[in-house]
C-alpha cells in the first residue's frame, strides 16, 4: 500500500517549483503534519506537510531539482517501513531546466473536452488579492482570475489593477499574441447572465488553445458495421447486474482503440515544450463529458491496459461523477490525449480544440447509414466520420495520418483490438 | 593587503547595523565601520535618549498634577545630573547590546572613519587620522548618517546656543529656552525643558508647528502647547542673535514686526545635514544632491559597488526608514529580489506631550492628489479609558479614498498614539478598505478604540461620538 506525495501548487499561478530540500530521507517515518521538504517558487519558499502517515519509500525527485511541475510524484510514502514500492511513472518527469510542464488543468475545448471547472474552481475559489484590489476589481469589471500578482506569494494587490487593461480578461497568450477581449458588440436587448467559474475558464483556455496551438487537421471515414456487431456480441457476454456486469457503449470501444493506438503511436501520446517534447510513458485519456454548466474531461488511465468492463464502469463512474460535480482533481487533471464524441447529437462530423498541453484530440461524429464504394459498387455501410487535431509542433501530417490509418485499422477490424 | 569581505558597510546606525545583521543572515561576510559609538545618533544622540528624557519630564508633570488622582505632595524635586545620567545610561546600554548583536551574528566592527578609495576599497583610519585598515569587498554600503544643519551667523556654540547633542545632556536646567524649529526634534525638547519647569519659546518659519502633519493635528498640538505654557511664533524667523554673559538675545521677525526675547538659552533645530563629506566620493559616480546621496529604490548610487541608506540617503530621516532600506538594499544584493523602498507607508512618531503620530497623506495632500475623500474624526474626550487615564485630550483622524474606501492616511494626537499607530500601518501594508477596519474587534477599553470610531465616524457610523 503507497501513497504518492505530489509537488503541490503553493499558489493558484504556480505552475512549477524548485524542490530546494528534503527534509526527510528515505526510510523516515512520516506523521501527519510533519514538514516534509522545502519547496522554492519565483515567490516564496515554503514547507510541505505531511497528510498521510507511513515512512518515506522512495524519494523520486531529489535535493535542488528545478522546474519541478506541480502535481509531479516527488516521493512514495509506504505504509510500513522498509516496503518496497515500485517507483510510479510520473508523467511527466521533472525537466531538467525549467519547462512550462502540463498544467495540471486540462483546456477546455470547443463543444468538447472541457477544462475541469474544479481546477478552475480550486484557483479560482482562492484568488489571493488584497481587500483594496478586491474592491477596485469590482468596479472597474476587472476578473481577478486573469491579473498576475505581484504581492507576497502571488497576492494580486492595487499596483497590479492599475497596471491591468480595464476591459474584460485578457487571455494568458503570448505576449505578442495577447489582448485584451474586445468589449463584445451588444445587438439588441438581451439578458446578462454572469459566468460562472466553469465559463470563466473555458473562455481562457479555449482562446489560449487557440492563439497559441498551431492547431492542424485529419479526418478519417470508420466503418463501424463489424465493430457494432462486436459490441452487441460482447454485452450479451455480460451478466444482467452484478459486479462483473458491463454495458459497453461505441465510445468506450472507441477509447479502447485509441489507446492501444497510441500505443503504437506514443508520440503522439505527448506534449510540446520549448525545451523538449514529453512524451508520456502512460496512456491516460481524456473523455469529454457533458455537465450543467459546461464539459469537463474525466480521465481513463492506463486505458491501453484496461479490459473493455474496466473503461466501460470507469466511464460511467467518472460520468455520474461529473454530472454530480463531485470529480477529484486527479480525476480531471492530466491526461495525455482527448476524445470528444458528439454522436449521440447526430453531428456527422466536426474539428475539435485541443487541450493544452495535449498534443492531440479526436472528434467523433455519428454512426450513420451512408452509401460507399466497395468493389466498384455502391452498398450502405454504416459510417463514422473521425476527425484528428493535433499540435503541429508535436505531430506532423505524417504521423497524425498514420495514427488515423491505425486507429481505422483497429476499429474496422475490431477483433484486432485483442492483438 | 585588504580585508576581503562580501559587504561592507560604513556606519552603525539603525541603517547601518540592521543592514550588517540582515546580510549576516543572509550568509554574506560582513563588516561595519563604525567611527564613533554603534547604533549611531538613533541610540546615542537621538531617537532613543529623548525618549529616556521625555519620560522623566511626563513623570515631572504627573507629579505637578497629583490632586487629580487623589495624591499630594510637597516639595517635588529632581535632580538633573540623575536624569541625564539616566538617558546617558539606557544609550550605553543599548549600544552595547548592539555591539552583542553584531557580535553574535559574526559581524567583524572596525572602529575608525572609512573612506572609498576605488575599486572596492576602503581605507579605514583611526581618530588621529593615522591609516588603521584597508578592506575590501564587491558592495558597500553608505550609512553614515546626518548632522545638525546650522544657520549662518546663528552656529551652535556648544555653550549659549545648543544642537540636539547640548539639549540632550544640560548640566544645568536653564530658566528660559528659545527652540529655532518646530519639526519633531525641537518640538521634543521644547515638551521636555517645559514639563521640566523652563520658560520656552518656540519659533517656526512656516505657518505652523510640526509642518509635516497634518493641518488640523499641528493646530490641536499648538493649542495644547500653548496652554501648556510654552510661546509659539509661526511665520517667524530668527534675524540675528547676540550672546551675553548667560543669555541670548534672540531678534524673531514675524508679520513685519521685529521682537527681541531674551532667553538663557537657544536650541538650533533647523533640521538636518547628510554626512557626505571625506569619503571618497569624488572621483566617484555617486551623485550627491543638496546634502544627500542620491539613491534608487534598492540604495544603488551611480556608482556601481556602492549604495546608500538612512539619513545620509535623504528624507524621510527616520531610523526606522534607515533600517528598512538597509534591509531591502542588502536583500537585493544578495539576489533575493525583494521590492524596491516603500516610502508611502512609513509612520511618523513624535514623543511630545500630547504624543502625535501619523502615516499616509494628510488631507491637504489627498485633495491635491485629486481623491474624494471620507474622513473621520474621534477625539479622546469620547474614549472611556482616556477619561479614566485623565487623559483626555486628543484626536484621531482617518482619511479614505472615497471611491475605493482606500485608507490614505491616519493622524492621530494624544497619549500613547505612538504605540497605537503601527495599527494603520499595518492595515494600509495589507491594502486595507474601511470595511476590514470596522469589522475588526478592538479591545475594551483601550484608547486603541478610538481608532475603530474613527473609522467608523468616515462612514457615518460613529457610536461614541
Amino acid at each position: 500500500m503507497s501513497t504518492n506525495i505530489l509537488m503541490p501548487a503553493l499558489s493558484p499561478t504556480m505552475t512549477v517549483g524548485k524542490l530546494a530540500k528534503w527534509l526527510k530521507k528515505e526510510g523516515d517515518e512520516v506523521k501527519s503534519g510533519d514538514i516534509l521538504a522545502e519547496i522554492e517558487t519565483d515567490k516564496a519558499t515554503m514547507e510541505v506537510e505531511a497528510v498521510d502517515e507511513g515512512f518515506i519509500a522512495k524519494i523520486l525527485v531529489p535535493d535542488g531539482t528545478e522546474g519541478v511541475p506541480v502535481n509531479t510524484v516527488i516521493a512514495v510514502l509506504s505504509a510500513t517501513k522498509g516496503e518496497v514500492v515500485e517507483a510510479p511513472k510520473a508523467a511527466p518527469a521533472p525537466a531538467p531546466v525549467a519547462v512550462t510542464p502540463p498544467a495540471p488543468v486540462a483546456a477546455p475545448v470547443v463543444a468538447a473536452p472541457v477544462a475541469a471547472p474544479a481546477p478552475a474552481a480550486a484557483e479560482e475559489d482562492r484568488v489571493f488579492a488584497s481587500p483594496l484590489a478586491r474592491r477596485m476589481a469590482k468596479q472597474a469589471g476587472v476578473d481577478l482570475a486573469g491579473i498576475k500578482g505581484s504581492g507576497p506569494n502571488g497576492r494580486i494587490v492595487k499596483a497590479d489593477l492599475e497596471k491591468a487593461p480595464v476591459a474584460p480578461v485578457a487571455a494568458p497568450a503570448p505576449a505578442a499574441a495577447a489582448k485584451p477581449a474586445p468589449a463584445p458588440a451588444v445587438a439588441g436587448a438581451y439578458k446578462a447572465v454572469p459566468n460562472s467559474n466553469i465559463r470563466k475558464v473555458i473562455a481562457r483556455r479555449l482562446t489560449e488553445a487557440k492563439q497559441t496551438v498551431p492547431h492542424f487537421y485529419l479526418n478519417s471515414n470508420i466503418e463501424i458495421d463489424a465493430l457494432l456487431k462486436l459490441r452487441a456480441e460482447l454485452n450479451a457476454r455480460s451478466s444482467k447486474d452484478g459486479p462483473g456486469a458491463f454495458k459497453l457503449s461505441v465510445n468506450d470501444l472507441i477509447i479502447k482503440a485509441c489507446a492501444l493506438a497510441l500505443r503504437r503511436h506514443p508520440n503522439v501520446n505527448a506534449s510540446y515544450t520549448d525545451a523538449a517534447i514529453l512524451i508520456y510513458d502512460d496512456v491516460d485519456i481524456s473523455v469529454a463529458v457533458a455537465i450543467p454548466d459546461g464539459l469537463i474531461t474525466p480521465i481513463v488511465r492506463k486505458a491501453d491496459e484496461k479490459g473493455l468492463p474496466a473503461i466501460s464502469n470507469a466511464m460511467k463512474e467518472l460520468g455520474a461523477k461529473a454530472k454530480a460535480g463531485k470529480l477529484k482533481p486527479d480525476e480531471y487533471q492530466g491526461g495525455g490525449f482527448s476524445i470528444s464524441n458528439l454522436g449521440m447529437f447526430g453531428i456527422p462530423e466536426f474539428t475539435a480544440i485541443i487541450n493544452p498541453p495535449q498534443g492531440a484530440i479526436l472528434a467523433v461524429g455519428a454512426g450513420e447509414k451512408r452509401a460507399v464504394v466497395k468493389d466498384e459498387a455502391i452498398v450502405i455501410a454504416t459510417m463514422m466520420t473521425v476527425t484528428l487535431s493535433v499540435d503541429h509542433r508535436v505531430v506532423d501530417g505524417a504521423l497524425g495520418a498514420q495514427f488515423l490509418a491505425t486507429l481505422k485499422g483497429l476499429l474496422e477490424d475490431p477483433l484486432s483490438l485483442l492483438l | 593587503m585588504a580585508d576581503e569581505f562580501d559587504l561592507i558597510v560604513v556606519g552603525g546606525g539603525p541603517g547601518g547595523y540592521v543592514a550588517a545583521i540582515r546580510a549576516a543572515q543572509l550568509k554574506l561576510k560582513v563588516a561595519v565601520v563604525e567611527a564613533k559609538y554603534l547604533g549611531g545618533i538613533c541610540l546615542n544622540w537621538g531617537c532613543i535618549p529623548t525618549k529616556a528624557l521625555l519620560r522623566s519630564s511626563e513623570i515631572n508633570h504627573l507629579l505637578h498634577n497629583l490632586g487629580e488622582f487623589g495624591f499630594s505632595a510637597d516639595n517635588i524635586q529632581f535632580d538633573l545630573d540623575k536624569i541625564v545620567k539616566r538617558s546617558r545610561g539606557v544609550s550605553k546600554q543599548l549600544s552595547s547590546g548592539i555591539a552583542h548583536l553584531l557580535k553574535k551574528n559574526k559581524v567583524t566592527v572596525v572602529d575608525g572613519f572609512g573612506k572609498l578609495t576605488g575599486g572596492g576599497h576602503l581605507a579605514v583610519s583611526g581618530p588621529d587620522g593615522k591609516p588603521k585598515a584597508l578592506l575590501h569587498a564587491p558592495h558597500i554600503i553608505l550609512a553614515t548618517g546626518a548632522r545638525p544643519r546650522q544657520i549662518p551667523g546663528i552656529e551652535v556654540d556648544g555653550k549659549l546656543i545648543w544642537s540636539y547633542f547640548e539639549a540632550m545632556v544640560p548640566t544645568a536646567m536653564p530658566k528660559s529656552l528659545l527652540v529655532i524649529g518646530s519639526g519633531a526634534i525641537g518640538i521634543e525638547f521644547a515638551s521636555f525643558y517645559r514639563n521640566m519647569g523652563a520658560e520656552v519659546t518656540v519659533v517656526e518659519v512656516l505657518d505652523r508647528v510640526l509642518p509635516v502633519e497634518d493641518a488640523e493635528i499641528s493646530a490641536l498640538a499648538r493649542k495644547s502647547f500653548e496652554k501648556q505654557g510654552m510661546k509659539i511664533l509661526t511665520s517667524a524667523s530668527v534675524k540675528g542673535v547676540q550672546k551675553g554673559a548667560d543669555s541670548v538675545t534672540v531678534t524673531v521677525e514675524a508679520g513685519g514686526k521685529e521682537q527681541k526675547i531674551t532667553v538663557e538659552r537657544v536650541i538650533s533645530a533647523v533640521g538636518i545635514v547628510g554626512n557626505v563629506e571625506n569619503l571618497g566620493l569624488e572621483g566617484t559616480k555617486v551623485k550627491v544632491e543638496r546634502t544627500h546621496i542620491v539613491v534608487d529604490g534598492f540604495g544603488r548610487t551611480g556608482e556601481p559597488g556602492v549604495y546608500a541608506v538612512g539619513d545620509v540617503a535623504g528624507p524621510p530621516w527616520l531610523a526606522h526608514k534607515a533600517s528598512h532600506e538597509g534591509v531591502v538594499c542588502v536583500e537585493h544584493i544578495a539576489g533575493k529580489n525583494p521590492h524596491p523602498f516603500e516610502t508611502g507607508n512609513i509612520p511618523g512618531c513624535t514623543y511630545c506631550r500630547p504624543q502625535v503620530a501619523s502615516v499616509g497623506l494628510t488631507e491637504a495632500k489627498a485633495k491635491e492628489a485629486g481623491y474624494e475623500l471620507k474622513i473621520g474624526r474621534f477625539p479622546f474626550i469620547g474614549n472611556g479609558k482616556a477619561i479614566a487615564m485623565g487623559e483626555p485630550e486628543g484626536l484621531i483622524k482617518t482619511i479614505f479614498d472615497a471611491k475605493t474606501g482606500e485608507l490614505l492616511g491616519a493622524h492621530m494626537i494624544g497619549a500613547e498614539v505612538t504605540e497605537m499607530i503601527q495599527g494603520y500601518v499595518i492595515a494600509r501594508q495589507l491594502e486595507t478598505t474601511e470595511a476590514e477596519l470596522m469589522q475588526t474587534v478592538f479591545p475594551h477599553p483601550t484608547i486603541s478604540e478610538a481608532m475603530h470610531e474613527s473609522v467608523l465616524d468616515a462612514y457615518g457610523q460613529v457610536i461614541h461620538f
